[in-house]
Formats: structure tokens, C-alpha cells, sequence
């Protein structure tokens, strides 16, 4: 089968004074190849880490994690990722940062003005380009943020609650803009998120998760097609898939206590 | 390296407060202690402490000192030993101190001797300098440099320990080397460390100059307090410390301006 991501019987465990904590329990999950998939969870049941294993930031404790059927070796450009918490250089203007990968493939600089213009239109910061990070508003950042990642244009995203910060406005565009996207270039998408409306607009498939330990809950199919309206956002099954999720998300059975 | 962490005290938090502009209101605030000062200090000098020269009388013999060139022959003597020092012990300092905060076996093998050198007064070295390097210039620079070094080199240690890891993951995913994150993500990400450390080391560099002078020179300002002293003239004495101190804070200021230009990115709180 043609994933693009796998993971295989993932098991992450952090060492702690006494014993150890696991962040991921036994996770298996597959992610097609031009899969739009979203993560949603209570805060502290391991998206964010299984997020960064696919990155390559970090490595399983067992089990395996694979990229086009190759183990994962380490981060590279054909993976982008939104961190959750900007990590814009803030030494660097919005250009710069939003230049920053595309140095690293030397590509010549007319042609990488014209691919860090274009990404920093799309987030809609064409007029703070040359502002220092600083100056920025916590959803500016993350719009550089995208935009940085936008950029490289990759062949994976990684992206970590990327609009979390955003007004309700700029965060239905930025959506659109991202399915625009990724219809297009065909992308595979790995969206986490708090919001389980935002889930369920973007996604084929809401992966939903289970804290204490950190596991996959449930996994739940969005059968509406694509390319997603405004009018889908009100229709029937949108909301019955919506109450699905939502009651997958916040009304889970306690935990098994971990082994 | 928790040892090391508690010595530097976080560079960064030190200057990370600095209030707005100064406003007219301070610095009016600023002369008026001054002249306040002046008049304490000619009223202990007509009436009070023996022997104490009045302001006009040291302001008389810094005239006579400047003009027959005297302290401008100490000054720049006492300039060259700190830059040269200073300069040397800061290049010194920046590579090693980003080996030791990047390289865990750097790290291991020359933070006991940073360590055990750091709790050493560089005046305390001045006795074995003169024993080993003799008197002539090698060994007071020798001071200054081992006393510049040692609080630069820490510095940028913990410049580079500190570095935001989301910075380095993010430029990893962008598909930097090492190399790339070392050169574009670590060093800017540590400049202002460095050059807080590089401060420090400036003000214990000049701190260390005067008490080598003391010993065994024949100019430089704290050789000219020195000789002062063995007639009793408090006047030359006191041109010596204006001259230390006004110095001191021309240079403090001047760094202070380099690192505002080269950190103005930073978000200060
Ligand atoms: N380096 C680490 N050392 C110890 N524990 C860690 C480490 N990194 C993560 N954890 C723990 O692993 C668990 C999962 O963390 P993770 O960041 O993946 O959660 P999350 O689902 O992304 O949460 P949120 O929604 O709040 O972002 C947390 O309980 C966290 O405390
Ligand atoms: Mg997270």
C-alpha cells in the first residue's frame, strides 16, 4: 500500500525520576500519500510528539516510523513544519525568515524573492515584510510562520495547531487558502488542531487521540467532498460528523492505567 | 555545566530590562548631583579633611598634567595594555566558548579549567605573571587578557547552551547542516550574550589594568597614582581616578552602543 506516512507500533517514553512516562502508547497509523489527515486530542496526549517523529525531531522509543516506506532518518526540506510555538528567527525580518529555506537550496535570488513574495502575499503580510518578528502580533507570526513553510513548498506538511492564534476571520481564509493549496499541489497534510470544527472542514480522515498515556482513540471518516463550502460548514453532516468528534474528543472513557 | 549556569548568572537578563529614553527630567536630575557633589566635595576640602584638594585644584593640575603631556602618555599606555588584552582574550574567548557549548567533549575537557580560573582574582595571578614573564609589558597584559577572557569565554558558553532548541529544529526542517545552524541560527541567536560577557570582561579587564600598573611600570595612569602617592600629591591622584573612571564609562557606553545596534532584534520586556 501506498502510505506516505507510517507509523508502526510507535512507542515514546520519557525517563522521570521515578520510572518512566509515556507520551505514546502503541500507535499505528497510516497517512496516504496526498492524505489530508487532522489530529485532535486533549492538550498533553502526544500530537505534538508525533508530530516531530514524522518531522524526524525526534525518534520513537520502539516501533518504527516510516517516509515513503524509508525509516526516518532526520528532518529534511521534503517535510515542512509549523511548530506550535512560531519559531520564527526574530533576528531576521519576515523576508528573511521566509527566505531562510529557500537559501538553503541555492536557488538563484530572483527566483527565491519571487517564491518568499509570493508565500508572504498568500498569508496576507506583503506590508510588514521587512518588520523584525517583535513587531509582530502572535497571528503575524504565525502567518510568517506558515509562510515560511509555504514556501520551500513541500512535498509533506507538518503542521502544528498553525492557526491557533489566529482571529476567526483570518483563520476561515488561511483554511481555504491551505485546501486551495493543497487541491493543487497535492500535498500531504498533517493538521493538529484544538478545534474540532477546523478539524472536520479540512480533513478526509479526524484522527482523534486519547491522553495519560498518549494513544490513538478513534478514527473518524469526513465523507463530504472536496472542495469544501461554506454551505458544507452548515449542512447536516457536517455537524453530525462535527458531534462525532467532538464527543470522541471530550467525552472519552478514562484511561486504562498504563502498565 | 549547573555550576557554570549559576557563575553566569544569564548575561541576557541582566540587560533584558532597560527603560525607555532617558527623559529630561533625569538627566537635569544627573547635574544637579553632580554640581551637589562638587560643592560637598570644595566645602570637605576648605573646611574638613586635611590634605584634600579642593575640585579647582585638581582641575588646575590635570591642565598642567595635559599640557606637558604627561596624561595623555598615560593614558594611551594604559589604553594599549587593556585593548590589546581585551582584544586578544575576547578572540580567544568567542571560539572556545561556543566549542564548549557546542561540542559536549570541548565541554568536558576545559570547563574545570575555566572553572577553577573563574574563582581566581586575575590579581591574584599578578605575583606568578611577574615571577614567569618578568615586568616589562607581557605579564600586565597577561592579566588583562586572562581576566577578559575568562568572563567572555563563559558568556558565550551560555549564549549557545541557551539557544532556543525550536530555533534549531525549525532551521533543520528547512534542511540546514550543521554547519548552516551553527553559522546562521546559533551565533546570531548568542550575539548578545557575547556581548554582554564582552562588557563584563571590558570592566574587569580596566579594573585589572590599574593594579598592574601599580607593580613595576614606568607610565600608564595607575603608574602615575603610584608615584603620586609617594609625594603625597593628592591632586595627580585624583586626575589618575577622573581619568580611570571617565574612561571606564566612555568604553562601557561605546559597547553598550555596538550592542544595542547589533541586538535591537531582541524583544526586550
Ligand atoms: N522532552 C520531554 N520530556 C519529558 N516529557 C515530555 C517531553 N516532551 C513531551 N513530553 C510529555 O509528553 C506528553 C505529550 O506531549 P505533546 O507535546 O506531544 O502533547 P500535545 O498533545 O501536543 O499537547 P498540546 O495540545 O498541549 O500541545 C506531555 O505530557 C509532555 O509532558
Ligand atoms: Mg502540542
Amino acid at each position: 500500500m501506498n502510505a506516505k506516512i507510517s507509523f508502526r507500533d510507535v512507542v515514546k517514553t520519557y525517563p522521570m525520576k521515578e520510572g518512566t512516562f509515556t507520551a505514546l502508547d502503541h500507535v499505528s497509523l497510516d497517512i496516504a500519500d496526498r492524505e489530508f489527515v487532522t489530529v485532535v486530542g486533549p492538550s498533553g496526549c502526544g500530537k505534538s510528539t508525533l508530530l516531530s517523529m514524522a518531522a524526524g525531531l525526534v525518534e520513537p522509543t520502539s516501533g518504527a516510523v516510516l517516509v515513503d516506506g524509508a525509516p526516518v532518518g532526520g528532518p529534511g526540506p521534503d517535510r515542512g513544519v509549523i511548530f506550535q510555538q512560531y519559531a520564527l528567527f526574530p533576528w531576521l525580518s519576515v523576508r528573511k525568515n521566509v527566505e531562510f529555506g529557500l537559501r538553503l537550496m541555492n536557488l538563484p535570488a530572483e527566483e527565491r524573492r519571487r517564491r518568499a513574495g509570493r508565500a508572504i502575499e498568500l498569508v496576507g503580510l506583503a506590508d510588514f515584510a521587512d518588520a523584525l518578528p517583535k513587531t509582530l502580533s502572535g497571528g503575524m507570526k504565525q502567518r510568517c510562520a506558515i509562510a515560511r513553510a509555504y514556501a520551500v513548498d513541500p512535498q509533506v506538511l507538518l503542521m502544528d495547531e498553525p492557526f491557533g492564534a489566529l482571529d476567526a476571520l483570518t483563520r476561515v481564509q488561511l483554511q481555504d487558502q491551505l485546501l486551495d493549496t493543497w487541491s493543487q499541489e497535492q500535498r500531504t497534510v498533517m493538521f493538529i488542531t484544538h478545534d474540532v470544527d477546523e478539524a472536520v472542514y479540512l480533513a478526509r480522515r479526524v484522527i482523534v487521540m486519547a491522553a495519560r498515556p498518549g494513544r490513538l482513540h478513534k478514527v473518524i471518516d469526513v465523507d463530504l467532498p472536496y472542495p469544501r463550502t461554506e454551505e458544507m460548514r452548515l449542512s447536516p453532516e457536517f455537524g453530525r460528523i462535527r458531534n462525532e468528534v467532538w464527543h470522541a474528543v471530550y467525552h472519552q472513557a478514562p484511561a486504562v492505567p498504563a502498565a | 555545566m549547573t555550576q557554570l549556569t549559576a557563575l553566569g548568572k544569564s548575561p541576557a537578563a541582566r540587560t533584558a530590562r532597560r527603560g525607555p529614553r532617558r527623559s529630561r527630567r533625569a538627566i537635569a536630575l544627573n547635574l544637579v548631583a553632580v554640581v551637589i557633589g562638587l560643592a560637598v566635595w570644595t566645602l570637605l576640602a576648605t573646611i574638613g579633611v586635611q590634605g584634600l584638594p579642593g575640585p579647582l585644584e585638581v582641575a588646575a593640575k590635570a591642565g598642567e598634567l595635559i599640557a606637558d603631556g604627561t596624561l595623555l602618555t598615560d593614558t594611551l599606555a594604559s589604553l594599549r595594555r587593556v585593548l590589546i588584552g581585551f582584544l586578544l582574550g575576547t578572540l580567544l574567548a568567542i571560539p572556545v566558548g561556543f566549542l564548549m557549548g557546542w561540542y559536549a567533549t570541548a565541554r568536558g575537557l576545559l570547563e574545570p579549567y575555566v572553572q577553577f580560573f573563574r574563582t581566581i582574582p586575575p590579581l591574584a595571578i599578578i605575583p606568578l605573571a611577574i615571577v614567569l614573564l618578568g615586568i616589562g609589558e607581557v605579564p600586565k597584559v597577561f592579566v588583562i587578557f586572562l581576566a577578559s577572557f575568562l568572563s567572555s569565554v563563559v558568556s558565550t558558553f551560555q549564549g549557545v547552551v541557551d539557544v532556543d532548541r525550536t530555533l534549531i529544529n525549525a532551521a533543520r526542517v528547512l534542511g540546514a547542516s550543521d554547519r548552516t545552524i551553527f553559522l546562521k541560527v546559533v551565533v546570531p541567536a548568542s550575539t548578545p550574550f557575547i556581548l554582554v560577557g564582552m562588557r563584563v570582561g571590558l570592566g574587569s579587564a580596566w579594573g585589572t589594568l590599574v593594579a598592574a600598573e601599580l607593580i613595576a611600570a614606568q607610565e600608564g595612569l595607575g603608574f602615575r597614582m603610584q608615584q603620586a602617592q609617594l609625594y603625597y600629591d593628592l591632586s595627580t591622584i585624583f586626575v589618575g581616578l577622573i581619568a580611570i573612571g571617565v574612561l571606564g564609562l566612555l568604553m562601557d557606553r561605546l559597547l553598550l552602543l555596538a550592542e544595542r545596534r547589533l541586538t535591537n532584534w531582541q524583544e526586550r520586556r
